[in-house]
């Protein structure tokens, strides 16, 4: 009986051995942490429950059989994360370079199917040479079968993906479907096909960190939402971010106790909009000063930064905030911005987590890169991912809200619950500029005129009221009562029941 | 006594003026630029009058706006503060015509103190020490080394049209003196075409320190005893003290006296103070008469008792001094930190905007202001004193168009060790963000041990940080109270990360008891023993530290008792810890369970990747313009590209030859600080 026990104790240790010392050191020569290693970090201490240890492939081509290693180059199972419990599959390298066999990819689809039906989110640890070449066309359907899930799950439970090694080829379709991409610099790199294919193809030299690596896609391709120094912070930041999100799309997002008055006063914020109307300011400073203990989980900090977004708390429930950058670009949209914007709503509306947008916006970036691009279709996207949200949605005005794009900001025609204004804010259709010099043509020529009929525009439109007045501002509220008001505004709204009519599912201009 | 006084400046004197004369019941007026409409002075005024555009020379030196607002306001009274038009003839004069009170001295002491040579002809005349020196023509080497016996060595022999160092020797002995001569001459003539020689005293061990006098209209005249300001950054005090470390009673009473008799000799009736340098042997010389209230004067105010801005319109309004010379005594160590708005990590550049963030240290009314009931506001009363002279406020800006100072930060204690020990509890608890500031500059100097230790000359800061500032190194004590400290903070902060909803019942997170801290490359290894009211920290050599805070998770501020010496933290957090602000250092304090802190040692130490061969943007700002292409060859000096911030243009040079590789900005794009504009090769 003894020997049967030990016995396992003995499979047990050499699945954990993975690919064995050697390749263990290799693994942490580059800088990257096992496997297990990985979990261990990812999920509170003691909490990992395994599947498929002994899993092992069934390939017999190529003397494949003669090399059978336990977990076949994945490992996964359940544990938590303070206390909450997420599904998890960490690819290991050190074992036939992580890649992807057709038992390797049924592990994967084993959480997923497990996650989905019980209701917590997916976290995928990508580290994999790509296809196991030797089992062609099994390899592929693995792939398959792993994306057709990352498609039931969308939207059911959340799906994270940490790209902690090459993600190359089809395997970048995984982590692509999933709600976020984070990636460790210097040692991560995505790609649909890497630098001797594109050589060969285009003659085009390129290092793999420059066609894949964090840089690139946090900032160029917008594929991933985040980039981290090494393993260690990588995976503190992903139980960070899980901290924020529901379980599934039935339950309503964490909370947790917090240290924060929501009725707390910030009279610095009074400020915070110049006097000079074409003067930046950093927008960051009210979602920091207005959020719970000043904690924002940024996503896609470094792309399109004219649009911020990103997770905080008020009162303790997780808030998604989409917000106008006056810094950059002077907060206008455009393809980039109206994109991060929109598919970070979705995610909101998805999981049912109330949505805070921020408004200094003074209309579309103009230009013949913009619609030869499409922007008409890709700006669409942010006005129907705000127009189909159902979730609670509060809107502050500060500054400028111009045009169609004071429409597409969650605007009250938007079903936006709460509307506020800053006494700074111009609500108007442009510019008082632009607009004198349409309506006031015939006295184009005349400087003087023109400024008078300015100021006179200025006067009248250059205000919260006219749309007060008309209620599609709510209240005018003061910048230092912010944080107050928009916590009343969402306890207010935590009861919200709207509905869309039946539809198989929408057609959002893609 | 005036009903209403003017104050024709802005900033912190405003303030500070504005407050003594609302507690001795008169109104004010401010008067500010568009710059300043949203200041504090402004606020805090019973009246503001806007005098026009931001610049300076377009409001608030411009005599006639400043007349006109007199006017239009009704002031009986002008207290000019320092700087703006406070040394002006002309503006004094001007108010005379009126018949509007000048709060500081006739036009005639301000003339003749105005002019350096005139200045030193008076007090030479009025018996004061000047710095020994020959003005005359030298005819030749030996003229020169008997000159130099009379001066006595060191002497300095300077080319009449000197300048920059060139043309200038300091000579310890005849030879010198002789050899000194010669080639001073050479070069004076080769330079400047002008081989006219002079010798003066070589100072050695130069200290800065000044008189405090206050005379009335009627003959009476005191001092105040001293302020050192030897710790200067380019002429710019940054650290004042008084008394002096250095002075002793005999020095401070001919110091002291010396200055009463120059300033009776101008007929000077108001505060004024005397500037002296002083050498190592306690020998002074006279440097210069400032005919106006000082910066630094809170110093003073808070070791005599005595409201300075209080006498100054008491004096203007023609009553005679109530005190005497014998009424002045000098209690207790008072230092004064400037908080200026310059970045000391990048060379001190002035680094102006948004206070995001601005929480001074409470003030703490203590010593002879305390007694004397001359403290302003209503601080709780302490031991020691702290005082924050300010002109701005949480939200508020620092504009580009004037004195980048934040605050005039003072602590007064019963003696010197004291009063350095209060400023350092109270920058640790001054809280300002947004902006680049000297903060933990200065907190380094009050640990500096030529600072505690009182040895310091003007050239301190030239000496102690040749290459700019760095940060401070904490040591090994520090260092554990920060890591027990940190070591709590973070277990509060994962606790209440346990206490999320949605937890699994009965299979919750729960949080160790062992952790370790790594920060400033230490690694301590602690074990934590909690209850009610505060941690037991045991570190693996078996000393324990006693750890008590109310901290909060999100709160900046820490304060923390630690073995019950209390400190204040300034917290940001960060992945898988904190960063600590502390003393002048900022570090990174990591707090892990062993076995992350044994996996995080398997993650490479990425160095900061090497900025001499990038142009790095120096502040945020637009690019209006780029100059080169990659591939070129671009020479020393030569413009690269411009860089639009704050409305002003700056041009980015190359430091050295170098070639441009790569291009990552182009004109409209809009960058951080430190955003790579450009790399070379």
């Amino acid at each position: 009986m003894k020997d049967i026990l030990n016995e396992l104790e003995d499979r047990r240790n050499a699945a954990r051995m993975g690919g064995g010392e050697r390749r263990i050191a290799s693994q942490h020569a580059k800088g990257k942490l096992t496997a297990r290693e990985r979990i261990e970090l990812l999920l509170d201490e003691g909490s990992f429950e395994e599947f498929d240890m002994f899993v092992a492939h069934r390939s017999t081509d190529f003397g494949m059989e003669k090399n059978r290693p336990a977990g076949d180059g994945v490992v996964t199972g359940w544990g938590t994360i303070n206390g909450r419990m997420v599904y998890v599959f960490s690819q290991d390298f050190t074992v036939l370079g992580g890649s992807v066999s057709a038992t390797h990819a049924q592990k994967i689809c084993k959480i997923m199917d497990m996650a989905v039906q019980n209701g917590a989110p997916v976290i995928g640890l990508n580290d994999s040479g790509g296809a196991r070449i030797q089992e062609g066309v099994d390899s592929l359907a693995g792939y398959g079968e792993v994306f057709q899930r990352n498609i039931v799950a969308s939207g059911v439970v959340p799906q994270i993906s940490v790209i902690m090694g090459p993600c190359a080829g089809g395997a970048v379709y995984s982590p692509a479907m999933t709600d976020f991409i984070f990636m460790v610099k210097d040692s991560s790199y995505m790609f649909v096909t890497g630098p001797d294919v594109v050589k060969t193809v285009t003659n085009e030299v390129v290092t793999a960190e420059e066609l894949g690596g964090a840089s690139t896609h946090t900032k160029k391709s917008s594929v991933a939402d985040g980039a981290f120094e090494n393993d260690v912070e990588a995976l503190a930041e992903v139980r960070r971010l899980v901290d924020f999100l529901p379980s599934n799309n039935q339950q309503k997002a964490p909370t947790r106790p917090f240290f924060d008055d929501p009725a707390r006063v910030d009279s610095s914020l009074d400020t915070l909009v110049p006097a000079n109307p074409n003067t930046p300011y950093d927008m960051k400073e009210l979602i920091l000063k207005v959020a719970d203990e000043g904690d924002f989980y940024e996503i896609q900090e470094d792309f399109a930064k004219n649009m911020i977004t990103g997770f905080i708390r008020m009162e303790g429930s997780t808030v998604g905030v989409v917000a106008n950058q006056p810094m950059v670009l002077a907060g206008c949209l455009d393809i980039d911005s109206a994109r991060k914007a929109a598919r970070f709503v979705r995610f909101c509306d998805a999981f049912d987590i109330p949505i805070l947008t921020l408004v200094d916006v003074p209309g579309f970036l103009p230009g013949k890169s913009q619609e030869y691009d499409g922007i008409i279709k890709h700006g669409a996207k942010l006005l129907y991912a705000y127009g189909e949200a159902t979730v609670p949605k509060v809107t502050v005005i500060t500054r400028k809200a111009y045009g169609g794009a004071y429409v597409v900001m969650s605007s009250k025609h938007l079903r936006g619950d709460f509307n506020y204004a800053w006494p700074t804010s111009e609500i108007a259709v442009m510019g008082a500029k632009g607009a004198t010099e349409i309506i006031h043509r015939a006295d184009l020529g005349d400087e003087e005129k023109i400024a008078q009929h300015t100021a006179d525009y200025e006067d009248r439109f250059a205000n919260p009221f006219v749309a007060a007045e008309r209620g599609f501002i709510d209240e005018v509220i003061m910048p230092q009562s912010t944080r107050r008001r928009v916590c009343r505004a969402f306890a207010s709204l935590r009861t919200k029941q709207a509905k869309m009519p039946w539809k198989k599912h929408d057609n959002i201009p893609l | 006594m005036f009903d209403k006084i003017l104050i024709a400046n802005r900033g912190e004197i405003a303030c500070r003026v504005i407050k003594t004369a609302r507690k001795m019941g008169i109104k004010t007026v401010a008067v500010y630029s568009d710059a300043d409409a949203q200041a504090l002075h402004v606020q805090m005024a019973d009246e503001a009058i806007h005098i026009g555009p931001p610049p300076a020379n377009q409001s608030y030196i411009v005599i006639d706006k400043i007349m006109d607002a007199i006017k239009q306001s009704g002031a009986q009274a002008v207290h000019p503060g320092y700087g703006f038009l406070s040394e002006n003839k002309l503006f004094a004069e001007a108010l005379e015509a009126a018949d509007v009170a000048f709060i500081g001295p006739p036009a005639g002491a301000i003339e003749s103190m105005g002019d350096k040579i005139t200045s030193k002809k008076i007090a030479q005349e009025a018996g004061v020490s000047t710095v020994p020196g020959y003005m005359g023509l030298i005819e030749d080497a030996e003229e020169a080394v008997k000159i130099s016996n009379e001066i006595g060595y060191p002497v300095m022999i300077k080319a009449s049209a000197g300048g920059g160092g060139k043309g200038m020797r300091i000579a310890w002995n005849d030879d010198e003196a002789r050899e000194g001569f010669q080639s001073s001459k050479n070069e004076a003539a080769n330079s400047f075409g002008d081989d006219r020689i002079f010798i003066e005293k070589f100072v050695t061990q130069p200290r800065h320190i000044e008189i405090q006098v206050l005379a009335d209209q009627h003959g009476n005249c005191i001092y105040l005893g001293e302020r050192e300001c030897s710790i200067q950054r380019r002429n710019q005090k940054v650290v004042e003290e008084a008394p002096s470390p250095f002075l002793d009673e005999a020095t401070r009473k001919a110091m002291g006296e010396q200055s009463v008799a120059l300033a009776k000799a101008v007929g000077y009736a108001s505060a004024g103070t005397v500037e002296f340098i002083v050498d190592g042997e306690r020998n002074f010389y006279f440097l210069e008469m400032n005919t106006r209230l000082q910066v630094e004067h809170p110093v003073t105010e808070l070791i005599t008792g005595v409201d300075l801005v209080e006498q100054m319109i008491r004096v203007a309004n023609g009553e005679p001094l109530t005190m005497t010379q014998d009424d002045v005594t000098l209690t207790g160590w008072a230092i004064e930190n400037r908080l200026y708005a310059e970045d000391p990590y990048r060379g001190f550049l002035p680094s102006i905007g948004r206070l995001t963030q601005y929480r001074p240290p409470i003030e703490v009314a203590a010593g002879p202001m305390a007694e004397a009931g001359t403290w302003h506001g209503d601080a709780p009363e302490g031991e020691t004193a702290v005082r924050n002279d300010t002109g701005v406020y949480e939200g508020g800006e620092i504009s580009m168009y004037y004195d980048p100072m934040i605050a005039k930060l003072c602590t007064w204690g019963a003696d010197r060790p004291a009063a350095i020990e209060a400023m350092r509890n109270a920058l640790d608890g001054f809280e300002v963000e947004g902006i680049g500031h000297n903060l933990p500059f200065v907190a380094a100097v009050m640990d500096h041990e030529k600072f505690t230790s009182g040895n310091m000359t003007t050239a301190f800061i030239e000496e102690e940080y040749p290459d700019g500032f760095e940060g401070v190194t904490l040591d090994d004590g520090q260092l554990r109270q920060i890591a027990a400290a940190c070591v709590a903070m973070h277990r509060v902060a994962e606790i209440r990360r346990t206490r999320v909803t949605g937890r699994m019942d009965n299979h919750t997170r729960r949080v160790g008891n062992n952790w370790v801290a790594t920060l400033q490359g230490e690694e301590f290894a602690v074990a934590v023993a909690a209850d009610q009211s505060g941690a037991d920290v045991s570190f693996d050599d078996g000393s324990v530290m006693r750890v008590e805070s109310d901290w909060t998770p999100g709160q900046t501020l820490a304060r923390v008792s630690v073995d019950g010496a209390e400190i204040a933290l300034k917290v940001r957090k960060i992945t898988g810890g904190f960063n600590i602000r502390f003393r002048g250092a900022d570090l990174k304090v990591h707090v892990r369970s062993p076995r992350q802190a044994e996996l995080a040692k398997l993650m490479p130490e990425k160095l900061p990747p090497d900025t001499s061969k990038m142009l790095l943007c120096p502040m945020p700002g637009l690019i209006v313009k780029v100059d080169v292409e990659v591939g070129d060859e671009v020479q020393e000096g030569q413009a690269l590209c411009t860089v639009e911030a704050m409305k002003m243009e700056n041009i980015l040079r190359a430091e050295k030859k170098a070639t441009v590789t790569k291009i990552n900005a182009g004109a409209g794009d809009s960058l951080a600080v430190d955003d790579v504009i450009m790399e070379f090769e």
